[in-house]
């Protein structure tokens, strides 16, 4: 058996484990990263990256096909038609293209990455294959896995997002289970590709983890879009037989979906199982790793990061994490204290929410004030052909310091950086409204909406 | 329930600005109507505020020493009813708070002192943050705490809303403040600094202490007197009337020697005008009684000690004391003395050089009690020594009149008896 010894062991290439292992290399710690896939993890080839490249694919055959429909703007072209081979090729370059990248990042940061499945010894030994390493301190970072629902193993119609992101054809029906934003992503997506699309969601409305007003717009523009929304419903089975989709409905009544495909999007959970974590025995968080605030698990020496340990589950909070561990093993003083992490939804329109929603600040005891712009008063969102949406700013009313953003619109996605930089710089309602946003621009909404908190709205 | 916003009220002169003296009420206290929140002081006037209202305290705006703007809040008071503040309200659309005229009562006349502000780390108002609060600080200043080691929590912040600034950091390393532990702590150089702003009561004594030694020419006559009668008369008075009577001090037979002795020097009972250049010479012996406070040094007045027997000056003594200790001595009680007796006790020493409660002439301090051997017709013998040290106003009290009005006050207490023969 091959020994090799190092300061850093990796296990996960993925947005967090990644960074870990650059930010480690920039600061000259021999480093290891272990990764049984292809670098970039889930986030690079099958989950952020692919489904935005998915999206792009939806959108742009989706405006073509409205060009070709008496358009408002005075285009018109013939009927659109697609190769969704192509378009999964052209998608898969932009992962190659950005796997490559990672691959020749790690290198010049003279990284070694190991291919294989690691299997954990004790908390300073890792088995590869034949190969076992031995380490200093050790960062787990081996991400998340779909849940699966017993009643609808992946396989055949019934597939998850992996599958949904490579596409050999577009199914002429589909019915996604679950309307968090997985789902819901992906549904508009394969709406907009000409499929007929339903939704299948056990609550009451969809994107649940977010506020009512917030999801409205969402809500209408699924409405618009001809989505089919079953809220309420839960799933009992398929019939693979007749193609169809057994659903309970509130008054527990069985209704039958006939669909051709599947999508199973009901959650992610940190992937625990098979590389021997047990040996460990770290103190669990429910089913994440417990961490404290310098992502230190319950042994010395030995971190979790990323969506290993739970939620937020998002890469930039992973990716975050690595830095940060990377610079506490360097021997740094560090601590893992953002003041909001931003989480997007890119349904269409999108959906960004950064720091405290009304009801959150609430919850914390704060005496807020909520003011929202809405897109209808914004002149760049009409060139853009939207109207629907709003940016929503709350803040503490004794100082007013903002404690989060909340914005629905297209596009609104980019407006996270003025959201998370306002908050961790500690802005006030005053810095913003006293900063000239440029016209015209989906920004302005932003400085509207903080005018309107402080009583003065200009075009409002 | 309501909340009941006080703010700091226009105090008149177009003063814009207000120093917060002290605080008579906490977060949680329940007030009832005209009791008094809070000492405010402008450069003229310390002004009491008190409430409007029957409540509960549930904030309170500054800190004692912040110079507030009039029209800040001063205090929110939770109220049965509706209060003066909608829950929903809007920021500043607080309504004007209904304060009770507050009564403002001249400070001593004198040159406007400048209140020095605390230390340029705290310039200017600044947000109080809750102790678990999390601090307001950009990444670029969280990294560069993390760097030095410094918790931010600590570190108070001069920027909008309480934000911890890069000058913050590094007022806090200038300061040497530093919550990095230090092993050898005990020999460890400090170069830290602490700023006590010079405010309410202290910067009243300041003033009237700089007063007197400024304006009366001041000379200490010091004398030795045996005291062993007069504590054995004492010990005799306690064991037989102490259970009924209560325990007697020395301070009550002090004041009886004074009260005795000034009938003989009516120039050192005195009060000295020097501005209208008049001496009032007064047949009442009003006793000031020096006094340590928690916030410092108060003389109540037992009033008409010519009056009063030794039972009577204790009972008077000690009750003034209780009330100027607990703060709930009246102006009258501690005003309009006309000699004044400072003493130490235990702690008396052997000389003090006291300064003068003008327009008094005299102040007689009293040093500590010891046993000496002391020659008494050729033996030596041991006896209880205490020394008496006081200062006059030269300007208007010769030497001689000191020491001879010294002189009758030790032969009193020597021969105790004469304390109480007419």
């Amino acid at each position: 058996m091959q020994i090799l010894n190092t300061t850093l062991l990796i296990i996960g290439g993925g947005p967090g484990g990644y960074v870990t292992a650059i930010r480690a290399g920039q600061l000259g710690i021999s480093t290891i990263l272990v990764e049984g896939e292809s670098l970039g993890g889930t986030c690079l080839n099958i989950g952020c990256i692919p489904s935005k490249a998915l999206i792009h694919v939806a959108e742009q055959f989706h405006q073509t096909q409205h060009h070709s429909q008496h358009s408002a703007l005075g285009i018109s072209v013939s009927a659109p038609t697609l190769d969704i081979g192509k378009s999964v090729e052209w998608k898969d370059g932009i992962v190659d293209r950005l796997t490559t990248g990672v691959s020749a990042l790690l290198k010049k940061h003279k990284v070694q990455v190991i291919q294989g499945w690691a299997k954990v010894i004790d908390g300073k030994t890792v088995e590869v294959g034949d190969t076992r390493i031995q380490c200093e301190h050790l960062v787990l970072a081996t991400g998340s896995k779909s849940v699966n629902l017993p009643m609808l193993p992946i396989g055949g119609p019934i597939i998850s997002s992996t599958e949904a992101l490579a596409p050999k054809s577009v199914p002429k029906r589909l019915v996604v289970v679950g309307g968090g934003y997985i789902g819901l992503e992906l549904g508009i997506a394969y709406r907009k590709l000409g499929a007929e699309v339903s939704v299948v969601e056990a609550q009451d409305r969809i994107l649940p983890a977010y506020d009512a007003e917030l999801t409205h717009p969402v809500h209408e523009a699924l409405k618009q879009l001809g989505v089919k929304l079953y809220l309420k419903h839960s799933v009992e089975g398929f019939d693979s037989q007749g193609n169809t989709l057994q659903v309970r409905d509130p008054n527990g009544d069985t209704l039958n979906l006939e669909t051709d495909q599947v999508l199973v999007a009901v959650g992610r959970k940190p992937n625990t199982q098979g590389w021997n974590l047990e040996a460990l025995n770290l103190e669990m968080n429910g089913s994440a790793i417990k961490i404290d605030n310098r992502c230190q698990t319950s042994m010395r020496n030995v971190y979790a990061i990323g969506d290993l340990s739970g939620e937020p589950m998002l890469a930039h909070r992973a990716m975050a994490q690595g830095e940060m561990v990377a610079e506490l093993i360097s021997g740094k003083h560090r601590e893992f204290n953002p003041t909001a992490i931003a989480a997007v939804c890119f349904t269409d329109p999108e959906l960004v929410v950064v720091g405290k929603t009304p009801d959150e600040a609430k919850a914390a005891g704060l005496d807020c004030i909520a003011s929202s712009f809405p897109f209808a008063a914004n002149g760049r969102a009409m060139t853009l052909e939207s109207k629907s949406g709003f940016v929503r700013v709350v803040a503490r009313r004794d100082n007013h310091v903002i404690v989060g953003w909340q914005a629905v619109g297209v596009g609104v996605s980019e407006l996270s950086t003025a959201f998370g930089q306002s908050l961790e710089m500690g802005a006030r309602l005053e810095d913003i409204a006293g900063t000239i946003h440029a016209h015209p621009t989906l920004g302005e909404a932003v400085q509207e909406a903080a005018l309107r908190a402080l009583g003065h709205a200009l075009h409002l | 329930m309501g909340t009941h916003v006080i703010k700091m009220p226009d105090i008149g002169e177009g003063i814009a600005e207000v120093e917060l003296s002290q605080w008579h009420v906490k977060v949680g206290d329940m007030v009832v109507e005209d009791q008094v929140l809070a000492d405010v002081m402008t450069d003229k006037a310390m002004v009491d505020i008190p409430s409007p209202v029957h409540g509960k305290v549930i904030a309170l705006g500054g800190q004692p020493g912040e110079v507030m703007a009039v029209g800040s809040i001063l205090i929110s008071i939770e109220v049965e009813g509706a209060g003066n503040v909608k829950e929903s309200a809007q920021p500043v659309t607080v309504k004007e708070a209904p304060v009770a005229a507050p009564k403002v009562e001249a400070v001593v006349e004198s040159k406007p002192v400048a209140v020095p502000r605390p230390a340029a780390v705290c310039q200017g108002p600044m947000v109080a943050r809750e102790a678990d609060e999390r601090p307001l600080a950009s990444p670029a200043v969280r990294k560069h705490a993390l760097d030095l080691g410094i918790q931010l929590r600590l570190v108070r912040g001069s920027g909008p809303a309480g934000r911890v600034l890069h000058e913050d950091l590094e007022a806090w390393l200038a300061q040497g403040q530093s919550n990095a532990s230090t092993a050898t702590a005990a020999y460890a150089q400090r170069n830290d600094e602490e700023q006590i702003p010079v405010i309410g009561m202290r910067r009243k004594i300041a003033q009237r202490m700089q007063d007197a030694t400024q304006r009366a020419a001041h000379f200490s006559y010091v004398e030795e007197i045996d005291v062993t009668a007069v504590e054995e008369l004492r010990a005799h008075l306690n064991e037989k009337h102490g259970a009924t009577r209560g325990k007697l001090t020395l301070l009550p037979f002090l004041v009886r020697a004074l009260v005795v002795a000034l009938r003989d020097f009516p120039q050192i009972n005195a009060r000295y005008d020097d501005e209208a250049q008049v001496i009032t010479r007064l047949g009442a012996v009003h006793v000031g009684v020096a006094t340590q406070a928690d916030i410092g040094l108060m003389v109540p007045v037992v009033r008409h000690a010519e009056t009063r027997s030794l039972w009577d000056s204790a009972a008077e003594i000690s009750r003034l004391a209780t009330a100027a200790r607990t703060g709930k001595a009246s102006r009258d009680e501690l005003s309009g003395s006309t000699i004044t007796l400072t003493s130490l006790g235990a702690l008396g020493g052997i000389v003090s050089t006291p300064v003068l409660n003008l327009p008094e002439v005299a102040i007689v301090g009293v040093n500590k009690i010891v046993e000496r051997p002391m020659v008494v017709k050729g033996q030596i013998v041991i006896r209880k020594m205490m020394n008496l040290s006081s200062s006059f106003d030269h300007r208007v009290v010769d030497g001689m009149d000191a020491a001879q009005f010294i002189q009758a006050v030790r032969s009193l207490l020597e021969q105790p008896a004469t304390l109480f023969v007419d």
